[in-house]
């Protein structure tokens, strides 16, 4: 009974935090952050752009030179593929990577607050040699920029 | 319980430079055991690194991220002795958080 009541406190401690964050501001209320420890689910199982994008609250992807991919062009272990993403774009707010013959393309989305620098580094798993898709939304609006890494033996099989 | 991850804050410049690395299987679902089971997806699916109880990185994962999973970004506004404070949570409620002093 005791550590069942010990549950429930922890479990509504922690979404009065997330209640907190979304009062300062950090979240914004619709995002999949202010629906509690949501992880956008649907926005991982889309299996191409258009549909990451829409799943992440956009419609559409504008190509753009102001992000960069950094990655070796051929990865000799898909298992462990580092990526730098960076975005000279004015007001990032997301950074995701995207792997397009993945089998879920989604790899990661992260949110990049106020103060954070517009890059992150990764390492993720290539199934295949792929086009790699860094998707920005910077300002509201979606952007993207691709480039081809080869991969010499899988990660993603057995 | 996890392994405990691994943080490095430093002062690179007049930002926050963040390195992490979590000890994490990052099972994809994908594979299977030598009966040709099915092995169950296991993996990290939120992070959130706070400074100062302001968050100042965010991020959901997918299975595809690799295993022990590494991550690093910048941010502003920290300070030599202040603390980063990084949490994940994976797919089967497991959460693990660690702390770091800003160097």
């Amino acid at each position: 009974m005791n550590s069942r009541r010990r549950q429930v406190l922890q479990g509504t401690g922690g979404m009065a935090v997330m209640g907190l964050a979304v009062a300062a501001g950090l979240f914004k209320p619709g995002s999949a952050w202010a629906q509690g420890a949501a992880w956008n689910k649907a926005a991982f199982d889309t299996r191409n752009m258009n549909d990451t994008v829409k799943a992440l609250g956009g419609a559409g992807a504008t190509e753009s030179k102001d992000i960069v991919i950094n990655s070796p062009d051929i990865a000799e272990n898909g298992a462990v593929v580092p990526f730098t993403i960076s975005s000279k774009l004015p007001k990032t707010q997301q950074i995701a990577l995207l792997v397009e013959k993945n089998p879920n393309m989604l790899v990661a989305n992260f949110s990049i607050p106020d103060g954070t620098e517009a890059g992150v580094t990764t390492r993720a798993k290539m199934g295949q040699t792929s086009n790699v898709v860094a998707l920005v939304k910077a300002d509201g609006k979606f952007y993207y920029t691709t480039k081809e890494v080869k991969v010499t033996l899988g990660g993603c099989g057995g | 319980m996890a392994d405990p991850m691994k943080i490095r804050a430093a002062m690179s410049g007049d930002k926050v430079e963040v390195k992490i690395l979590m000890s994490h299987e990052m099972e994809t679902g994908q594979r299977k055991d030598a009966k040709g089971a099915a092995i169950p997806a296991h993996f990290i699916q939120t992070v959130s690194a706070t400074h100062n109880g302001k968050v100042v990185l965010a991020a959901e994962w997918g299975p595809a991220v690799s295993k022990n999973p590494f991550l690093s970004f910048k941010f502003t506004g920290g300070k030599p002795g202040e603390k980063v404070s990084v949490t994940w949570v994976d797919n089967k409620g497991d959460k693990r958080t660690d702390e770091a002093t800003i160097s």
